[in-house]
């Protein structure tokens, strides 16, 4: 029962630097996953291709991501963005995710790009449409529907896996966990507020999809 | 029925890996010309249609479409596809799309013709093949032979010269055949040059100026469909037409 009390005092005694950590993680999940979807745009296109050698560069990419921890990633991505290139550790650490997630985001559009009937292509192009507009107006659009549960999975993903960024120093939410409870040496109620945090944003983005996909239906 | 020459097909050759499937296909196209290819399952039918739309492209041989050679690697395929149009077994609606915006998409996409105008002509495509009050509804919602006449009309949006149809009765209920071939047949009676896959004899017989018998990637007869239906003169087709009939 004190301990329950304790967790809500810290709660709402906490609430103006969540805040700031909140924002720190909104900002670095639209903007990751938002480069994400056009990394894996790219990479599914080029899947898709004809061409062995492009193939070959998408294969590498997702075999890189697969095979190496994120932690990893982001920290080459950190070190090599921010002491070579000089780039500010927001892009640096927006680099590091989105280059992970991309290659996911990557595999579940390619997926859904082959799921489309062959029969839908041949209309398009018996048309008269180019491949590349068959792909714009007629493929990509169907894709993108069947895509929407997997995606927004991905992205509920991607949105965890942003508090690894606290390790090169981000004051994400769970950077900020992390500092108050050190500062405080009472971890557990800090990481019980972040936990509520990360269960609420999770719950709205669950929110939205069910939302997306339900108006997307209407053609079905 | 002898009109300007729309198509013409010279010793058409396609194979898939080992598999010959066109072995030396003539066949000559006349403008208002309805030709009923007919022909076992695997005989190449098929195949045939679709080289003619260049969704295959042939081995060897020569494919003229209204006068000009049309070769794969100098052609705008695009451009000879607009002259071309095709319905296809299974109707391929885009899903995501109205019937109205199914219809309007490759006008507007492909020729730049304007909204308004793509909107009133496929309105006015639509009522005639019977679908007036469909216009916003999505594909989902229609019956197969509904279907497969709001495919009819899309193909007719780009003005086509030729018509090919691959089977566009097969995937209905019996009871929705009826309505599509009333389509096709006034289409036909509009003076649509028409190259038609069907097992549908009735059609063939009551529509057809020409009706062509395929066996194993051959054409093995052709003639008037009362030639071909009454007085086959070779065996095979007689044999086939026995077993549809
Ligand atoms: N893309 C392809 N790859 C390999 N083989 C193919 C392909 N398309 C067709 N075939 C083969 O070519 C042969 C002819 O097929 P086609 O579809 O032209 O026949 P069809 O006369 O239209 O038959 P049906 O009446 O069943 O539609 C068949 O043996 C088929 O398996
Ligand atoms: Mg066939």
């Amino acid at each position: 029962m004190i301990e329950i009390l304790h967790f809500f005092d810290v709660f709402t005694s906490s609430l103006d630097v969540f805040i700031d950590g909140l924002w720190i993680t909104l900002k670095l999940s639209v903007v990751s996953l938002f480069i994400a979807i056009i990394i894996g745009l790219f990479f599914a296109i080029l899947k898709i291709s004809n061409i062995k050698p492009l193939q070959w560069i998408a294969d590498g990419y997702i075999w890189i991501v697969r095979g190496t921890p994120l932690i990893v990633q982001i920290f080459i991505l950190f070190y090599g963005l921010t002491d070579i290139l000089l780039i500010p550790m927001f892009w640096a650490g927006a680099a590091g995710l989105a280059f992970h997630s991309g290659a996911y985001i990557a595999e579940i559009i390619r997926g859904a790009i082959q799921s489309i009937d062959q029969g839908q292509k041949e209309a398009a192009r018996s048309l008269g449409m180019t491949k590349s507009l068959s792909m714009r107006r007629i493929i990509l659009p169907q894709a993108f529907r069947r895509a929407v549960p997997s995606l927004g999975n991905q992205f509920i993903i991607g949105i965890k896996d942003s508090s690894l960024v606290s390790f090169i120093g981000m004051q994400d939410l769970f950077g900020v966990a992390s500092t108050m409870g050190s500062n405080t040496f009472d971890f557990f109620p800090y990481f019980l507020t972040v936990a509520v945090y990360y269960l609420l944003i999770v719950l709205v983005l669950t929110f939205v999809v069910n939302k997306v996909e339900k108006r997307l239906a209407v053609s079905d | 029925m002898d009109g300007k020459e729309m198509l013409r097909v010279e010793q058409l050759n396609k194979s898939f890996g080992d598999l010959n499937v066109l072995k030396g296909v003539d066949l000559t196209v006349n403008e208002s010309d309805v030709v009923v290819l007919i022909g076992a399952s695997g005989s190449g039918k098929s195949t045939l249609l679709r080289c003619l739309n260049f969704l295959e492209l042939k081995n060897s041989g020569r494919i003229i479409v209204e006068g000009e050679q049309v070769e794969p690697k100098t052609h705008d395929l695009n451009k000879v596809r607009e002259k071309v149009g095709m319905v296809f077994q299974h109707f391929n609606l885009f899903p995501h799309k109205t019937v109205l915006g199914n219809v309007i998409e490759a006008p507007i996409q492909v020729k730049g013709i304007d909204k308004k105008e793509a909107m009133e002509e496929g309105k006015a495509l639509l009522n005639k093949v019977g679908l007036g009050d469909k216009y916003d509804v999505y594909p989902s919602k229609l019956s197969g032979g509904q279907k497969q006449r709001v495919a009819i009309a899309r193909a007719l949006a780009m003005k086509p010269d030729i018509m090919l149809f691959d089977e566009p009765t097969s995937a209905l209920d019996p009871e929705l055949v009826g309505e599509v071939l009333t389509t096709m047949k006034e289409l036909a009676q509009d003076g649509m040059t028409m190259v038609v896959v069907t097992h549908e004899m009735g059609f063939a017989r009551e529509v057809a100026d020409y009706v062509l018998y395929m066996h194993e990637g051959q054409i093995v007869e052709y003639g008037h469909p009362s030639e071909i239906f009454d007085n086959p003169k070779e065996e095979r087709t007689r044999a086939f037409l026995n077993s549809v009939l």
